[in-house]
């Protein structure tokens, strides 16, 4: 029997005093241990699906579950089990990193633990800088700030709200790191991004939203298998008026010139077809100069998925 | 403890108020010197330069008679200064995600930030009262009636200023209402004169005035003499203690405005 979800969102509804609806009857469930990554354009509803989970936002209807525990019944319990980084570096600025993290241990309600919050900054990189006030960081280093605040009271789950916005490459490679580890250590961790290379490089799943809407959630390998089409270009030697009908099966696109044939294939499927396609070039005669193959990203997967909505 | 079953985040309480509090201690010039420096002007110009032609109040010195309510003043002025800037500015620089975040009731955020709040008036109203003493010669007839008014102030004004705090959506509401009632409230409540002194007219006005309440049972604590009855004082004092709770709680209960 598979484990209960950590998180599970059911009929999940907001709508703001302007009366913009953010959410709309969102049903999530999250798997124990996973890594799952939200997907979906600027103003999709993500933050505000997150923020609700955490308890900086009151839904309209619906309910929450975190950890087995309801949101707002049961919100000690199920805060307690989640530790969030917001998008917007926001940092007190005269504290020093080691007593903004004791700081937020305590408001967890945790007992004090230095050796765990030593760990804690160690792993981000931030123990030379414990005694700095924050405000003398850089902003890459107060994201790891942030990060260290929610893991101060040794979350079960993990909301990182944006993670890698604005932050250089050697700290995103770390914080994937970091993420990975995480997740070895049994962490849940739920990540929204707009790059699409994050969530295919680090996700187990993949849940993309759109105006509210949770329109689709997949295994991340399942997802681009299903829509993961390859495609071979042959670009022709000599123009053609029209392509011959004895290769009319392949669904074969001519390029308006006539100078190039574009094959689109499943790549996981038994037979991609290609060997046949060629032969029946051979035979008609069709020799071509060049050929390349592209295969689709999760980014066009997601382009797609959102424009077939719109 | 046991996550699941923690009734009372006894720890967030603590790491708040202690937050809160080094707060003070990073800006002395701030908390200290400058409440210091203005209760000496206070007294230079009104106990020494104007006092000295000034006949005594109820039998009381001039200089004496205003330590009171200068200590009135700057209890019911840095009470809802302390207070509304505390949960204001987390609410401004967006760091109150966090407290929003965690396992924490209202009620223990406002213990926490009202406790912090008064706390640091009361300590404030402590040094005015050791300052004054270097001016004119104190005595306190009552000290732990005294100290209940300081305590029962500190805490309702820092409520009040709680209450401002979240109201507020900008730097402009968080001043008006101290600017604007409470400052002229306080000056006109008796700290520098007995009501006694009004035309009898303007004597039954100013009974509107909540401030004449504290000040006259603060100074009675001090001298033993009031412009209104020790009882109706005390009593009027913890009315503005259970409205402001009653506000608080209808507040959080109502869709409060750190969330939406």
């Amino acid at each position: 029997m598979p484990a209960p979800p950590i998180i599970s969102v059911s009929n999940l509804s907001k709508t703001y005093a302007t009366g913009f609806s953010a959410l709309k009857a969102v049903d999530l469930e999250i798997r124990q241990g996973e890594i799952f990554a939200l997907l979906g354009p600027n103003g999709a509803g993500k933050t505000t699906l997150i923020s609700i989970i955490c308890g900086l936002v009151t839904p309209s209807t619906g309910t929450v579950l975190a950890d087995g525990h309801d949101i707002r019944d049961d919100y000690r319990a199920a805060r307690s089990a989640i530790g969030l980084v917001p998008q917007e570096l926001t940092t007190d600025a005269f504290e020093t990193v080691w007593s903004t993290v004791s700081f937020s241990r305590g408001l967890f309600g945790k007992p004090k633990n230095p050796a765990y919050i030593e760990q804690v900054l160690k792993d981000l990189s931030l123990w030379d800088k414990k005694d700095t006030q924050i405000r003398r960081l850089s902003g890459g280093m107060k994201r790891r700030v942030l990060i260290a605040k929610a893991l101060a009271h040794e979350p079960r789950i993990l909301f990182l709200d944006e993670p890698t916005a604005g932050v250089d490459v050697e700290l995103r490679q770390d914080m994937w790191q970091m993420v990975r580890r995480l997740k070895e250590s049994g962490v849940t961790i739920i990540l929204t991004t707009h790059y699409i290379e994050e969530a295919e490089e680090m996700a187990d799943r993949i849940g993309v939203i759109s105006k509210g809407e949770i329109i689709l959630v997949e295994d991340k390998t399942e997802l681009m298998r299903k829509l993961g089409k390859k495609q071979l270009t042959l670009q022709l030697q000599q123009p053609l008026a029209a392509l011959p009908p004895a290769l009319s099966d392949f669904g074969l696109k001519l390029s308006a010139a006539g100078d190039e044939i574009v094959y689109t294939y499943d790549t996981k499927a038994e037979r991609t077809g290609i060997t046949t396609l060629l032969q029946g070039l051979a035979e008609a005669d069709i020799r071509f100069r060049d050929l390349s193959t592209s295969q689709s990203s999760l980014e066009d997967i997601f382009v797609s998925l959102v424009k077939e909505r719109a | 403890m046991n996550e699941t079953s923690m009734r009372l985040n006894l720890r967030a309480i603590a790491s708040i108020y202690r937050f809160e509090m080094a707060r003070t201690w990073r800006t002395p010039l701030q908390s200290i010197v400058s409440p210091v420096l203005s209760t000496s002007l206070y007294f230079i110009v009104f106990g020494g330069a104007i006092g000295s032609r000034m006949q005594s109040i109820d039998g009381v010195p001039y200089g004496a008679f205003i330590v009171p309510g200068l200590i009135m003043l700057s209890l019911l002025t840095q009470s809802i200064a302390n207070a509304s800037f505390a949960i204001y500015f987390p609410k401004f620089t967006g760091t109150i995600y966090e407290l929003l975040s965690a396992p924490v009731a209202w009620w223990e955020a406002v213990i926490a930030y009202v406790g912090a709040a008064a706390s640091k008036s009361i300590l404030l109203g402590l040094i005015i009262l050791l300052t004054a003493g270097f001016f004119v010669p104190l005595r306190i007839e009552h000290p732990a009636m005294m100290l209940l008014f300081l305590v029962l102030t500190a805490t309702t004004f820092s409520l009040f200023g709680f209450i401002i705090g979240i109201w507020a959506d900008g730097f402009e509401k968080l001043q008006v209402i101290p600017l604007l009632i409470v400052t002229p409230l306080a000056f006109l409540g008796g700290s520098f004169y007995s009501i006694a002194m009004l035309p009898p007219f303007w004597q039954k006005v100013t009974l509107f005035n909540p401030v004449v309440y504290l000040i006259s049972g603060f100074r009675w604590s001090f001298y033993g003499v009031a412009d209104v009855g020790i009882g109706i004082s005390l009593g009027m004092t913890l009315v503005f203690l259970v409205g402001c709770i009653a506000a608080i709680g209808w507040i959080f209960r109502t869709g409060y405005r750190l969330k939406n």
